[in-house]
């Protein structure tokens, strides 16, 4: 059994209610916290390697150390709940079970970063959350774990719950900043970075929900120890979202030391393929991270085993490899139609793409059209590198990741799959008599 | 003060310049183009990517090069920073590709609109775009909308630049004129069709790069090429009264802001002047207005012409062009 830290006492009856929490140990790492100084806890979280679970991975106690502490504005934490990648949903299921681990954790963050106003942004489609988390945020209140003065330290904190309106791009963290102060949810051109100058241009720090839960068990059990768990620059643990054709779809922590093969056949986890299918391809890190065929998802390039860990799944580059990202695992059996998964992932990035650089805004309809074609029987040879090259030119050249985003995919699919893409152009008939439900012709 | 390299030009800049304003005062064949900065609007820039560039040298401190291209117009110089546009076959593919993007969406319609000869858009494509086309599916359709009494706005050749965004934000006190919806969908709007009307407005029209803003006094007059721009002068009480008159024969036919060599406006000019002055005897004419030399209606009519410079296949290219 993979050792729990996050979900600990995910089953415990009414532990959303703060007299649960509290007796299973709820809080206390906000009292340890807080007979530390900011810095000492800043430090804590630095000594324990964690990497932002947000997708781009970046270590959270150095964020935290680039805050600009000495301007003499207001800092704000947002905490980014905005969760809308394909294929990711840790930080709902999160909320949803164990609030008060994410407000514990938000104190925490807050004390750390001398922060007196920190907002959930929350996706626009999670409504229902919100109630949970002002019900615990009250109930912190109430016990003087929030508000002023808190535990009469002198320390005073308010947190706000804000609800998007259902637009992914609002989960960037500039644009969710824009959001937040009521404008349209465009990101920002960087720099200046939000550390210096983020919400009403003032020092702030976006995180993501399962980073600053998991600053509660770092304070409890100290930095160095949360770093023994996990292997290499990958401590601690993560939540997995394990969603597509496997027995046992769900939100799973895993201790980051167990190999790809053991978390999709261990009954543990994914419990292996649904029908006993043979696997053909995953998206291991959300839907913007490039997709891995079978034989490049179980080993690496050099016949290695692939680990569920920031760098192993990194290895061999966008080559051979791909990325932890979100940690939103999505594995396809041999029956999936690789043209049509991208084909659906192409639409959501146009759909969601803000529209101020012409590179994303023009591009993922552009490739989305082009892959309906080819999906629909309708596509030419060339179609092929023409997404390629459309991918290629996005690709870096975008204000925002999101146009990576939109291009990875698109560009991993053909990397490794192309002789479906070519199977699709040179077989119509087949392809437009398989019916996936309704297909409409697109129109613009 | 910082010294920045580019395109193996130095230039001593203050703290803080951008990369494309220190690029303008090199001047010449080396200045990035630009479809959405405009140096006269706060927050302008970073949008269209056309202006991108490749930072070589990041400064003396980090001399690291940067790892994408960065938008010129948006990235601030550093001491010791190495800039690569025309030299650098990466950028100028990279900017036939945004050209290609921003062509996607737009009708293509020049032999009818009244921007045709003096379209950034259209001067860009001619400088760096491909000559042929790639994009064979729908684009957007719009219909026309009038936002006011003289303005008329032509969504299918926006190019989302949001500079009318930030010209409507920063000359009027209510904000009125914004854009809707996301990606490829987004619109320009006003709210709910409103007119905007204030006494600055029909500026909105100099600063699109296209001809998605269009005089509706002008509209279908005359091809801007038949006309002669020149600089003239009112006593205006709201503005400086510094215009362009554009006339044909005696009769002037449009009047507009002054356009520096950038092609942006030098100072914003009120709508008693665009729209209601259109007399001769309305205006003090000083002599022909100088026009950039990008422009299609500069050859052949004034002085100091400059011949196209010919961007060589990128096949042809070395490093260090001079
Ligand atoms: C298009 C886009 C969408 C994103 N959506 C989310 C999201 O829903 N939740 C999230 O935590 N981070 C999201 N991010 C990442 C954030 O920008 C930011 O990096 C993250 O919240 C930082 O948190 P971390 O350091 O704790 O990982 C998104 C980024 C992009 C470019
Ligand atoms: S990359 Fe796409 S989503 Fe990001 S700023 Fe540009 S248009 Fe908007
Ligand atoms: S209408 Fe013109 S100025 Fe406004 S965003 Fe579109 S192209 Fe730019
Ligand atoms: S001019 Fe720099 S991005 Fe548009």
């Amino acid at each position: 059994m993979g050792r729990k830290i996050l979900l600990e006492n995910i089953d415990k009856e009414g532990i959303e209610r703060f007299d649960v929490y509290r007796k299973h140990g709820g809080y206390t790492a906000l009292e340890k916290a807080l007979k530390l100084t900011p810095d000492e806890v800043t430090e804590e979280v630095k000594k324990s390697g964690m990497r932002g679970r947000g997708g781009a991975g970046f270590p959270t106690g150095m964020k935290w150390s680039f805050l600009d502490k000495k301007s003499n504005n207001p800092r704000y934490l947002i905490c980014n709940a905005d969760e809308s990648e394909p294929g990711t949903f840790k930080d709902r299921y999160l909320i949803e079970k164990l609030p008060h681990l994410l407000v514990e954790g938000l104190i925490i963050s807050s004390y750390a970063l001398g922060v007196n106003t920190c907002y959930i942004y929350v996706r626009g489609e999670f409504k229902y959350l919100i109630g949970i988390l002002n019900k615990a945020i009250c109930e912190a209140n109430a016990n003087k774990f929030l508000g002023k003065n808190i535990l009469n330290t002198g320390y005073s904190l308010d947190i706000h719950v804000h609800s998007g309106a259902g637009a992914y791009i609002c989960g960037e963290e500039t644009a969710q900043i824009e959001s937040l102060e009521g404008k349209r949810g465009n990101p920002r051109i960087k720099p200046p970075f939000p550390a210096l100058k983020g919400l009403y241009d003032c020092p702030t720090v976006v995180n993501n929900v399962e980073t600053l839960a998991a600053v509660v068990p770092i304070i409890s059990m100290g930095g160095e120890e949360y770093a023994k768990i996990g292997t290499g620059r990958s401590t601690g643990t993560k939540l997995i979202s394990a969603s597509g054709h496997i027995n046992r779809p769900g939100v799973y922590e895993i201790e980051m030391n167990i190999s790809v093969e053991e978390f999709l056949m261990s009954d543990e986890y994914c419990g292996g393929m649904k029908n006993g299918k043979p696997l053909k391809a995953v998206i291991a890190g959300g839907s913007s991270v490039p997709i891995l065929p079978a034989h490049l998802i179980l080993k690496t390039a050099n016949g290695e085993n692939r680990m569920m860990t920031y760098e192993s799944l990194a290895d061999g580059g966008f080559a051979t490899g791909t990325m932890l990202g979100s940690g939103g695992f999505i594995a396809y059996d041999e029956d999936s139609c690789i043209v049509r998964n991208t084909w659906n992932l192409t639409r959501f990035y146009h759909h969601e793409s803000c529209g101020q650089c012409s590179p994303c805004r023009e591009g993922t309809g552009w490739m989305e059209r082009v892959l309906h074609r080819l999906e629909n029987g309708e596509g030419r040879m060339h179609d092929i590198d023409l997404l390629t090259n459309i991918s290629k030119n996005i690709e870096g050249n975008t204000i925002c990741p999101l146009g990576d985003a939109a291009a990875w995919p698109v560009a991993s699919a053909i990397r490794h799959f192309r002789d479906e893409f070519e199977f699709h152009v040179k077989n119509p008939g087949i392809v437009k008599n398989i019916k996936h439900g309704s297909l409409k012709k697109y129109t613009v | 003060m910082p010294i920045v390299t580019i395109d193996n030009h130095t230039i001593e800049v203050p703290e803080g310049t951008t990369i494309l304003e220190a690029a303008r005062k090199i001047g010449g064949d080396i200045v990035p183009p630009t479809m959405c900065y405009y140096s006269k609007l706060k927050g302008s820039g970073g949008k269209c990517r056309t202006c991108l560039v490749k930072v070589s040298q990041g400064s003396a401190k980090d001399p690291r090069p940067m790892p994408k291209l960065v938008a010129s117009c948006s990235t601030p110089v550093a001491d010791g920073m190495v800039v690569q546009n025309i030299t650098s076959p990466e950028v100028l593919e990279a900017r036939k590709a945004i050209v290609e993007f921003l062509l996607i969406n737009h009708p293509l319609d020049c032999p009818v609109c009244d921007q045709a000869g003096e379209c950034d858009l259209q001067n860009l494509s001619y400088e760096h775009g491909a000559n042929t086309e790639r994009y064979e599916e729908d684009r957007r359709e719009y219909d026309k909308v009038d936002i006011g009494p003289n303005i008329q706005l032509h969504m299918n050749r926006c190019i989302l630049c949001y500079r009318c965004v930030y010209t409507a934000n920063q000359i009027a006190n209510s904000r009125v004129h914004g854009v809707l919806y996301r990606g490829d969908q987004a619109e320009i709007s006003t709210y709910i069709q409103n007119a905007i009307d204030n006494e600055f407005s029909g500026n909105v029209i100099d600063v699109c790069p296209v001809g998605a803003l269009t005089d509706k006094t002008f509209r279908f007059k005359s091809r801007v090429w038949f006309l002669k721009p020149m600089n003239a002068h009112r006593n205006c009480t709201k503005c400086s009264g510094k215009v362009v008159v554009w006339k044909f024969g005696n009769e002037i036919y449009r009047v507009t802001a002054r356009k520096d060599q950038f092609h942006e406006v030098e100072e914003f000019i009120c709508n008693d002047c665009r729209y209601d002055h259109k007399q001769p005897e309305d205006w003090t004419i000083e002599g022909p207005a100088k026009l950039s030399k990008q422009s299609v209606i500069s050859q052949n009519q004034y002085g100091n012409l400059k011949k196209p410079s010919i961007i060589l296949p990128i096949e042809h290219r070395t490093e260090k062009q001079e």
